[in-house]
């Protein structure tokens, strides 16, 4: 099962290679991993999803965590009430019929065309996790040829 | 100051009498201080044994050993020491110099990326770029060191920063808003387990390595007499708790005693002090004290639930963890434990720790333990390299004291003992301190024959000689049809390698010779290397299989 896990850390030197191997040295799945400042600029907010098998690695995860010196907080997001996002950049072919199927994406999900080629439109789209599959499927059906994502973000409520 | 200076100054500051290591290009600013430095430092021969050495020397007081060594190869030579320090929890700070701040990522000469390298085998690790940020550094890596779980600490100190310089200012105090590890065990968790024991009828306490780092030897025999509960004591809780007192179960696990997994697997209550469960010690897991509720006490929550379900976790110190259950025992409290009490007499009377004299005109190697035991009255600190001379060194010496056995449990390093045991020596010049080693594991270090001679350090090491690497013999024995796949050794003289180094030594052959030769060991003014030729193909029993649970035992059920 996939859970949102916020770690506040300090903004020190090599913090994002601590975290990244301890993922790596025990064997955790991290399924993406967004770091940035905060209104505090000595410290860095990182949301990780991570795919925990179950309830005791997620416990696991989360004790591993908060023990690396640098890391000042952890939640875990999975039984709260939060926001989240993910911003994706894609560039969708142009092709028959797809003008329609993007009119079916700006009703459905936040997308903003920001350019039209010859051969595709470059889309930013910001997602959520419970459209996330959706969105993706609706995408391939219409045809990308690039995609980028931010790595999912979350605050609680 | 110079950098180098501030370096030594606080490390004067947290009480640094003694250092050992190894110098080179990038510490040579550090060590022209420490020529002058009212620091006693110890030469070995080898970075790695510079780190065991400080890991027995911190494993013997509870103080936080120190060693150094140069960048690249010195530095990469003491990760072997820093992961074994860092898998028992013992307290050290290794210091290493680096290539100068300009040329870091370049692939300068003697260049290696220390804190990539360590990062998942110590606790915590610096790199210093801003000589301003030294002190401090070294204060920090001193408290994380030895507070909370213990560990090592690197400081990775280039060259240049060692020779700017900056003004002294050591501080006082010390503040961490990421790290304020858990002393008190939560009150409400402590009247639960109270619950759980008064209405136990065969509960089990479990003594780990933690119980040692903390200091709590006293409190677990209070703790287990106010219970009357059998305790057993892991590889890493021997001393926690005395071996020779009438409740002790000895070691449980792989090679443990079978009362101790018989009880262990019986149980219906188990209390660990500062133990993590490692596999060595369950086996099985599924099949693991079945029947039990575990309370556990440990001071890393990490620790706790990660190997097996946890009913009643408590994180704090084990000393006074222990210390608020006597407080809070319930007046009604009454032990229920006779019957079960009786059951583990039983079965420690019908399933001692044994072994054959007759079967082999040889030495036993547990015979020259025991011999070992009696002649110096379970006082000596006892050190031991990996594999059979070391459960054989757990099985058959009794620990009565903490910080009198230590071994690389976690790990299992072959070629701790022996650096180990010179920490110990240095840390503790009063007792007599043994390594008690293999034939293949004392050559792992046996250039520090160097130092013992070099600091007339007074160390006796016990070689148990079959002419095997024993314990993957044994199991290329009982596994794999016999087919002893480079596990035979060719020894060199041992007597003779000794002499070059102007070491006393010995070597013994029947079984008659060794209470003599022991006696002459321990009498010897100086360090001594006895080869003690053993039976070859001789067995630690009991044993239970990797994976297999703990009650199905080879050899000991008899």
């Amino acid at each position: 099962m996939k859970h949102t896990i916020q770690a506040i850390v300090e903004n020190k030197f090599g913090v994002l290679a601590r975290v990244a191997s301890l993922f790596s040295a025990r064997g955790y799945n991290i399924e993406s991993l967004a770091v940035g400042e905060t209104q505090d600029p000595s410290v860095s907010c990182m949301t990780l999803v991570v795919d925990a098998p179950d309830e005791r690695i997620l416990e696991q995860i989360k004790k591993q965590l908060h023990k690396l010196v640098n890391v000042v907080t952890v939640v875990d997001f999975t039984r709260k009430e939060y926001l989240d996002r993910d911003l994706l950049l894609t560039k969708i072919a142009k092709k028959d019929g797809e003008e329609e199927a993007l009119r079916e994406l700006e009703q459905k999900y936040h997308v903003r065309i920001l350019e039209q080629k010859e051969k595709y439109y470059l889309l930013e789209i910001t997602t959520e996790r419970h459209h996330e599959e959706d969105l993706l499927r609706t995408l391939k059906k219409i045809g990308i040829l690039e995609l980028v994502r931010t790595g999912r973000i979350a605050i609680g409520k | 100051m110079k950098g180098a200076q501030i370096l030594i100054e606080s490390l004067r500051k947290e009480g640094v009498e003694v250092m050992f290591g190894y110098p080179g290009g990038s510490v040579i600013p550090l060590f022209d201080f420490l020529y002058d430095a009212p620091i006693r430092f110890f030469l070995t021969r080898h970075e790695q044994a510079a780190a065991h050495a400080a890991d027995g020397y911190a494993r013997a007081t509870g103080k936080t050993g120190v060693c150094v060594a140069t960048s690249g190869p010195g530095a990469t030579n003491l990760t072997t020491g820093i992961a074994t320090a860092h898998m028992d929890s013992v307290p050290m700070v290794a210091i290493t110099g680096q290539v100068k701040t300009s040329l870091i990522g370049n692939d300068a000469f003697q260049e290696a990326d220390m804190i990539g390298i360590t990062r998942s085998i110590t606790k915590h690790n610096y790199l210093v770029k801003r000589v301003e940020d030294l002190a401090y550094t070294v204060k920090e890596a001193f408290y994380l060191a030895n507070s909370g779980r213990p560990g090592p600490v690197l400081i990775d100190l280039p060259v240049d920063v060692q020779l700017q310089d900056a003004e002294f200012e050591y501080p006082e105090r010390i503040h961490m808003r990421t790290y304020n590890p858990t002393q008190e065990g939560h009150p409400g968790q402590i009247k639960k387990a109270w619950k759980l024991l008064s209405s136990a009828k065969k509960p089990v306490v479990v003594v780990g390595g933690g119980a040692l780092a903390s200091g709590a030897h006293e409190e677990c025999v209070k703790f287990a007499e106010a219970l009357k509960a059998p305790v057993s004591t892991t590889l890493m809780g021997l001393g926690g708790f005395p071996s020779s007192h009438p409740a002790s179960l000895g070691m449980p696990g792989m090679h443990g005693t079978v009362y101790a997994n018989l009880a262990v697997t019986e149980s219906d209550l188990l209390i660990s002090v500062g133990c993590r469960f490692d596999d060595r010690v369950t086996g099985k897991l599924t099949a693991f004290a079945p029947d039990a509720k575990i309370i556990h006490i440990d001071i890393d929550p990490t620790s706790i639930s990660k190997n097996i379900h946890v009913d009643i976790p408590i994180v704090g110190d084990a000393k006074k963890v222990l210390k608020q259950f006597l407080d809070a025992r319930p007046e009604s409290f009454q032990p229920q434990t006779d019957a079960w009490m009786t059951q583990i007499k039983e079965w420690k009377e019908k399933h001692p720790l044994k072994y054959s004299v007759t079967d082999s005109p040889k030495i036993k190697p547990q015979h020259v333990i025991e011999e070992l035991y009696r002649q110096t009255k379970g006082e000596a600190i006892i050190s031991t390299e990996v594999g059979q001379n070391q459960m054989w060194a757990a099985q058959f010496y009794r620990y009565d004291h903490p910080r009198h056995f230590l071994s690389s449990g976690g790990l299992g390093t072959m070629g701790y003992g022996f650096p180990a045991a010179i920490g110990a020596k240095v840390a503790r010049p009063e007792k007599e301190v043994i390594v008690i080693a293999g034939d293949g594991s004392i050559q792992m270090n046996i250039q520090e024959l160097a130092t013992l001679s070099t600091y007339g350090v007074n160390v006796k090491i016990v070689i148990l000689n079959n002419h095997y690497l024993g314990m993957v013999r044994q199991w290329q024995e009982i596994f794999y049809k016999r087919r002893y796949s480079a596990t035979p050794l060719k020894n060199p003289d041992f007597v003779k390698v000794a002499q070059g180094y102007g070491i006393h030594s010995l070597e013994v052959h029947s079984p008659d010779k060794v209470p003599g030769a022991i006696r002459d060991i321990l009498g010897h003014d100086g360090p001594v290397m006895a080869d003690f030729r053993i039976a070859e193909e001789e067995n630690v029993f009991p044993m239970v299989p990797a994976g297999e649970a703990i009650n199905r035992m080879i050899g000991g059920m008899a």
